[in-house]
């Protein structure tokens, strides 16, 4: 068994990435999912910067993921309720039914 | 005065093309054909004054071009010569103004017509009174675009507008040699004023030049060249082919351009130019030949035609044809006079066929009339008069131009003089057999037209029928009246100096024999054409079924347009097919602007892809230039 290093937490990171960047254009119903894929691209941003932190002994990384995480969840609630607002208007917040930008 | 001459008929052409609707078709009519009346007064004064007082003028309009030593000016340029083609074009054209104002009388384009004919009065006009041959060359295709114009013009016949096209492009191979000769006249002699040329011809008459890799003499050429010019327009043998096709335009325009004036053109370019053409036996001799084989053929393909204007078109070209070899004989004062007298009675004949097919309601074919003289006895003396006058009856104006071809052709004494004469005589024959038939079908025998009762048979309206009784006139005293003064004794004083004779042409007295026998062989066919076209036809319908080849040979006018067909359109039908088809529609058009606009359309339906609304596909494609980008920038 190896010791869990750095690239198995890079690694995790990267999954976790992609999950989100797949999660973002795969989906075909829901536009809640975008926002929670997009919490996990921040998410696994986060745990690149605690794993460099901790490989370089630099406590930067850390609290720089503090400010993210708090971004995150400020952008989450703004998501939230723009997408509250927007299934108020429209009555549906299905992603296939979402393409007024076509013009 | 020469300004108002030649610039009126252009005034009322504007009047009535422009303008015509607001002074109403009634006052373009009479205003267009006033017009030109007043310039045909005005020609017969400056006639007169030539006559009278040898007065001759160059009035300069302005100058055209002036490049270096290369001067042109527009000018009208008077001496004995224009003056009697002044007299022609503008009297011609006047009557015919009138005529055309009964004639086409339910046409509703009246002003186009009207207007396409004082253009064309106008253009003929500055080409006669040309100083230089620049400008006769822009009168020479100025007549020419006119005839396009007023062939075509019932451009909603198919058939009209191909003949116009025809006449066209006939005249342009013509055109071509015409200009060529014009280049040589500019290179060799630096200028294209008429007294420069003249004067310096003498000087290169033996210069030798390589044309085309062979060794000529430069007189020749340009005679040649220019003569050429002077076939196409002039419809002789070779490039005649457009003339009687021509007869699709209305028939005041057969009578005005396609017999009387533009036609002449080109006898009047090879007479201008005697100065030139004196210098060249050789080139005189071409247009000795060529005159020789249109009159003859000419007149064979005329005995068989059965449309009543394509036997008077035939009939022209083989006049034309006369006036050619006796040009080439050197007897240029003798054609310039046939030419005159050939103006009035073809003129009369044309009009008169014009009324005519008015009469039997727009029937052009002889074999559909017969019998009618006595419901239209007006027309049917003028036709008389003019078809007389035509075959060189004695007395009448083509028994002295005619007769003074033949005897002139004889005094010249040698081999070609007397085959001339000899193709004179049996062409005037045959002149006289067809001329008759015409008129004995036409006018005689039994009233063959299904489509038209006889009782609807009328004569034609007095403004028709008086420029018709002015021509008659003509025709008649034209010739006894300026036989003296043209081709006289003392004809000299009369042209002085606007014909050059290198050679004494002799006006001895020829033959008593030779001054008979023509008028008697065409008085003594009347009756014999009579025998055979109208009281017994069987002979003749024996002898076309004996020589049904020859008959169909004539009938088809030897072959000419079909071969014509066969060697020069078709080939280049199919390059032209070739060019299109292949390489313009499926090469240039494919690959070229076609090929583009698709590419762009095809390039633009798939970017509107792009935009299809999704967040996500937005979202996708920030990501993907985001990570482009820093690709980019990591890499390099």
């Amino acid at each position: 068994m190896n010791e869990i290093g750095l690239g198995h937490y890079l690694t995790l990171g990267t999954i976790i990435f992609t999950i989100g960047i797949f999660g973002i254009f795969l989906n075909k119903k829901n536009v809640i999912i975008i926002l929670m894929s997009i919490e996990l691209i921040l998410l696994a941003v986060n745990i690149n910067l605690v794993s460099f932190s901790i490989y370089l002994q630099n406590l930067s990384g850390q609290i720089f993921s503090m400010f993210v995480l708090t971004v995150a969840a400020a952008e989450a609630a703004v998501g939230l309720a723009i997408i509250v607002m927007y299934y108020k208007n429209k009555g549906s917040i299905n992603v296939e039914k979402i393409n007024s930008l076509k013009g | 005065m020469e300004y108002i001459i030649v610039f009126l008929p252009l005034l009322g052409s504007i009047i009535s093309a422009f303008f015509g609707k607001i002074i109403t078709e009634k006052y373009s009519n009479i205003l267009t054909s006033t017009l030109v009346g007043i310039s045909a007064v005005l020609s017969i004064i400056i006639f007169y004054k030539v006559l009278m007082q040898d007065y001759s003028s160059n009035k300069l309009i302005f100058n055209w071009i002036s490049s270096g030593n290369f001067n042109v000016n527009w000018s009208i340029y008077v001496d004995s010569l224009t003056s009697v083609m002044l007299v022609v074009v503008s009297l011609i054209s006047s009557l015919i103004h009138f005529y055309s104002i009964g004639y086409m009388i339910n046409d509703p384009n009246k002003y186009r017509f009207m207007s396409y004919l004082s253009l064309f009065t106008f253009s003929m006009l500055i080409l006669v009174t040309a100083d230089n041959f620049l400008q006769l060359f822009f009168g020479w295709e100025g007549v020419g675009l006119c005839s396009y114009l007023l062939i075509g013009f019932w451009y909603k016949k198919p058939s009209a507008n191909a003949a116009a096209i025809k006449a066209f492009l006939v005249n342009r191979v013509g055109d071509f040699a015409f200009a060529i000769g014009i280049f040589l006249i500019f290179f060799y002699y630096g200028t294209v004023n008429y007294n420069e040329v003249f004067q310096q011809t003498s000087l290169l008459s033996q210069k030798e030049i390589i044309f085309l890799g062979i060794q000529t003499n430069l007189i020749t050429l340009i005679c040649l060249m220019l003569f050429i010019g002077a076939m196409g327009k002039s419809a002789q043998i070779f490039l005649h082919t457009w003339l009687p096709d021509a007869m699709e335009g209305p028939t005041p325009v057969s009578a005005l351009i396609h017999a009387a004036t533009m036609v002449t053109a080109g006898v009047f370019l090879v007479v201008r130019c005697s100065p030139i053409f004196e210098y060249s036996q050789t080139a005189l001799n071409v247009v000795t030949l060529v005159g020789m084989s249109t009159a003859f053929f000419a007149a064979t393909v005329a005995l068989v035609q059965n449309d009543i204007k394509k036997i008077i078109a035939y009939s022209t070209c083989s006049q034309l044809g006369y006036m050619f070899f006796a040009v080439g004989l050197g007897a240029y004062h003798v054609a310039t006079f046939h030419l005159f007298t050939h103006a009035f009675f073809k003129a009369l004949l044309f009009l008169g066929s014009g009324c005519v097919i008015h009469s039997f309601n727009e029937e052009q074919d002889i074999r559909l009339m017969g019998g009618v003289w006595k419901k239209i006895p007006c027309t049917y003396i003028l036709m008389i008069i003019g078809t007389l006058a035509l075959t060189g009856f004695p007395f009448l104006s083509g028994y002295y131009s005619k007769d003074a071809i033949i005897e002139i052709s004889y005094l010249k004494g040698n081999l070609l003089g007397y085959s001339a004469a000899f193709v004179g005589i049996f062409t005037a024959l045959l002149t006289s057999i067809y001329s008759w038939r015409l008129i004995f079908k036409t006018f005689h025998g039994k009233y063959n037209n299904r489509k038209n009762n006889l009782k609807t048979i009328h004569e034609s309206p007095l403004i028709m029928l008086i420029p018709c009784c002015l021509l008659a006139f003509g025709a008649v005293f034209a010739g006894i009246m300026f036989k003296e003064l043209f081709i006289g004794e003392n004809n000299q004083d009369f042209w002085n100096y606007s014909i050059l004779f290198l050679e004494y042409v002799q006006h001895e007295h020829p033959p008593i024999w030779l001054l008979v026998m023509t008028p008697l062989l065409v008085t003594l066919l009347i009756p014999l054409s009579y025998y055979l076209f109208v009281s017994n036809e069987k002979i003749l319908k024996n002898l076309i079924l004996k020589n049904q080849s020859i008959y169909n040979f004539l009938l088809n006018k030897w072959y000419f347009d079909e071969l014509y067909n066969f060697i020069f359109v078709q080939p280049i039908k199919k390059v032209g097919l070739f060019l299109w088809i292949k390489s313009d529609v499926n090469i240039i058009d494919r690959y070229g602007p076609n090929g583009l606009s698709k590419l762009v359309k095809i390039l633009s339906n798939k970017s509107i892809n792009f935009q299809s609304g999704y967040l996500h596909h937005y979202a996708f494609a920030m990501l993907v230039g985001f990570s482009l980008l820093l690709t980019y920038f990591i890499l390099y």
